[in-house]
């Protein structure tokens, strides 16, 4: 189910955005607008859908308008024109009132710089939305105190915010986003200010967390590989606009035009392509057939080896050309044939993690899902072709069929 | 330059004429507010034996400061005591006390103002450099005019001249909350009076706490101007002493001003560290 929608979003920063507008709607870039008429497109007609329970990244370049966009979710910055919709409701006719309950109840932020309140403690400062509610003193303390337990932080409770670390001070951010549990939670280059390494243990823990709540998380992001790493879907956004939306294998395979694919160019393929993406159809047989049709299926296809499963597809193990033309002569069954030591892997592993499997063993690598039925095959030229950016093209493409 | 002269003093005192015909109730209703605070701490300071007053504050001191201070504090009292001034230093000091009060009270709010709306800091800021550099004394003059001779015409120039640092360190203060706080807490749904109390004025409160400290010094340093039109105090004695030529007079009489000067400072500094330090817990 949907949970945000929005169709035709814009911003205009400046004087008139009336005439602004009606000159986007014309086809003027956001250039001539602003050499023309000074003001600035920030967002230019938006529109997505995001699904509840997702992460919907929107990536983008500084200036882009990212940060805008998000800031347009809960009206910390008022849209221009186009319209907004949260479970169907309309958020840009929402009274002052009804907006601030709309901040209070369903959606939660998580900032960039942090944005803690210095002259709070850190469970003061996680109360902060429930405080402004109105709610019990005693409640807003437990329910804070569980947000500050779910991001790991109990403990701390009483410390002021600049005696924890950076990645500890974002913590706190997170469970003040958190502690109203919203339905919503916007998170604007939330791990942008932290180093590499705590920064990527925040996305684990994101993740985690993710995988336990099931919030929709709007992540905003100028990291390519922040996006692809936690993205369900990913909005890429350029000049206000969006270019592209799709899920990150789609940005990466499938890119929208020359911008997408300069932008995704750089990225490390091996750590975001999966043996799904690479695998190709495995050439089997049944355990019921013989050494001769075993054969014969070989010369058929061109192909010096067979998958052997049973009627459900089960590997069971591979019979080689050589193996079955010698049971020929020897008069012996396929099953007594089979070599067992095929390396397997699950659909869903990383290309990195497939080099050291590959480079270890000279039969191909059988790709099985978690009942052990048997999806494919992935060959090393596969691979190269898939990291030389060119897999989809040729080979790869049935992995969806499964 | 034959042109004819800007009769612009004649209108000021049209202006005044006017404004003290159409405007006495309410001038008198400002001097009984006035005369009443004044006479009230005037009270309330002057009536015990100075001794106990002295234990007072010291006390105080060591309460908000450290040994230091309160030893300051002693001596201090008991120098101005020992030289024959208390009765006059308790006096300037509910003058002081007086215009600091009100100039706390009108000053804040107002700085709030002007840290909401660029408009009214618009208004308010030639209005404070007028009031800061315009000669106290001309405005004494009005002063006499509308509350007649006495505490209150000097309490009223006090506070204008002493009032503009508390407007002004309200605004900066509370200008200077950084936007990502305050967008925050407009994130999580705050009213604005949840973001003035909540946020704002916490965060702003050194830098109000430093405006406040300078009312205090500047209405203090108002005091000998402000015993020409009749306040009572050691500011009078200072300007006895003066049109007298009698040099030790003045000297100790001055001494007892800044002793009180040095006293107020450390207490509004002290103050305002430890309220620093107490926030948030």
């Amino acid at each position: 189910m949907s949970i945000i929608e929005a169709k035709q979003l814009t911003k205009i920063f400046g004087s008139e955005p009336k005439k602004a507008l009606s000159l986007l709607q014309q086809g003027w870039t956001k250039d001539k607008i602003l050499a023309e008429t000074k003001m600035t497109v920030g967002v230019n007609q938006a529109s997505f859908t995001i699904e509840e329970g997702q992460i919907f990244v929107i990536m983008g370049l500084s200036g882009s308008g990212k940060s805008t966009l998000v800031r347009l979710l809960n009206r910390l910055i008022e849209p221009s024109s186009g319209q907004l919709l949260f479970k169907g409701q309309d958020i840009m006719n929402m009274s002052v009132e009804q907006l601030r309950q709309f901040r209070r109840k369903n959606v939660g932020m998580v900032f960039q710089k942090f944005a803690l309140f210095p002259h709070r403690t850190v469970l003061r400062n996680v109360e902060y939305g429930l405080e402004v509610q109105g709610m019990e003193k005693s409640k807003r303390k437990e329910m804070a105190m569980q947000a500050l337990e779910l991001v790991g932080l109990k403990g701390w409770e009483n410390s002021l915010p600049d005696q924890l670390s950076g990645g500890m001070q974002q913590r706190v951010g997170l469970a003040r986003g958190l502690a109203n549990n919203p339905d919503v939670l916007l998170m604007d280059e939330a791990f942008s200010a932290l180093d590499p390494l705590i920064r990527k243990d925040m996305q684990d823990e994101l993740l985690e967390l993710q995988s336990k709540m099931k919030k929709t998380i709007v992540f905003i992001t100028h990291d390519l590989d922040e996006a692809l790493r936690i993205g369900d879907q990913i909005a890429l956004m350029k000049d206000g606009s969006i270019v592209q939306i799709g899920t990150p294998e789609e940005i990466l395979m499938q890119p929208a035009n020359k911008y997408v694919e300069r932008f995704v160019e750089d990225v490390d393929l091996s750590k975001v392509l999966t043996a799904a993406h690479v695998m190709e159809k495995a050439e089997t047989i049944t355990i019921d057939k013989g050494p001769r049709v075993a054969l014969q299926f070989m010369r058929e296809r061109g192909v010096s080896s067979l998958y052997v499963v049973d009627k459900s597809m089960q590997l069971l193990g591979l019979v080689s050309a050589e193996d079955a033309s010698n049971a020929i002569k020897e008069g012996q069954k396929l099953e007594e044939l089979i070599q067992q030591d095929v390396p397997e892997i699950a659909p869903d592993t990383v290309l990195n993690e497939l080099f050291e499997l590959m480079g270890n063993s000279r039969l191909p690598v059988a790709v099985v899902d978690s009942n052990r039925r048997l999806k494919g095959v992935v060959i090393k030229g596969a691979v190269l072709a898939a990291l030389a950016g060119n897999s989809l093209a040729d080979g790869g493409g049935n992995h969806e069929s499964s | 330059m034959n042109l004819p002269k800007i009769p612009l003093g004649s209108w000021i005192e049209a202006l005044e004429k006017w404004l003290d015909q159409n405007f006495e109730p309410l001038f008198d209703f400002i001097t009984l507010i006035i005369r009443g605070i004044v006479d009230g701490l005037e009270t309330v300071l002057r009536y015990p034996p100075s001794l106990i007053i002295i234990i007072v504050f010291t006390a105080l001191a060591w309460l908000i400061g450290r040994w230091g201070l309160a030893a300051f504090t002693a001596i201090g009292l008991l120098l101005i005591e020992n030289l024959g001034y208390w009765d006059q230093t308790m006096q300037t000091l509910a003058l002081v006390l007086t215009a600091a009060i009100i100039s706390i009270l009108i000053g804040v709010p107002l700085g709030i103002l002007c840290a909401r709306s660029n408009r009214m800091q618009r208004i308010i800021t030639p209005l404070l450099d007028f009031m800061q550099t315009m000669p106290a004394f001309v405005y004494l003059l009005p002063s006499i005019t509308f509350f007649s001779l006495g505490v209150v015409p000097g309490v009223i120039s006090s506070i204008i001249f002493a009032i503009p640092p508390t407007i002004r360190l309200t605004n900066l203060g509370i200008r200077q909350v950084p936007a990502e706080l305050v967008e925050a807490a407009d994130a999580f749904g705050s009213t604005p009076s949840q973001k003035l109390f909540k946020l704002q004025l916490p965060i702003a409160m050194p830098t109000i706490m430093a405006g406040i400290n300078q009312t205090i010094m500047l209405s203090l340093s108002m005091v000998v101007i402000a015993s020409m039109v009749g306040a009572q105090g050691v500011g009078a004695t200072v300007y006895r002493a003066v049109t007298q030529v009698k040099t030790g007079i003045g000297f100790e009489a001055g001494i007892a001003i800044v002793i009180l000067a040095i006293i107020l400072d450390r207490f509004t500094q002290r103050a305002m560290r430890n309220g620093k330090a107490a926030e948030g817990r």
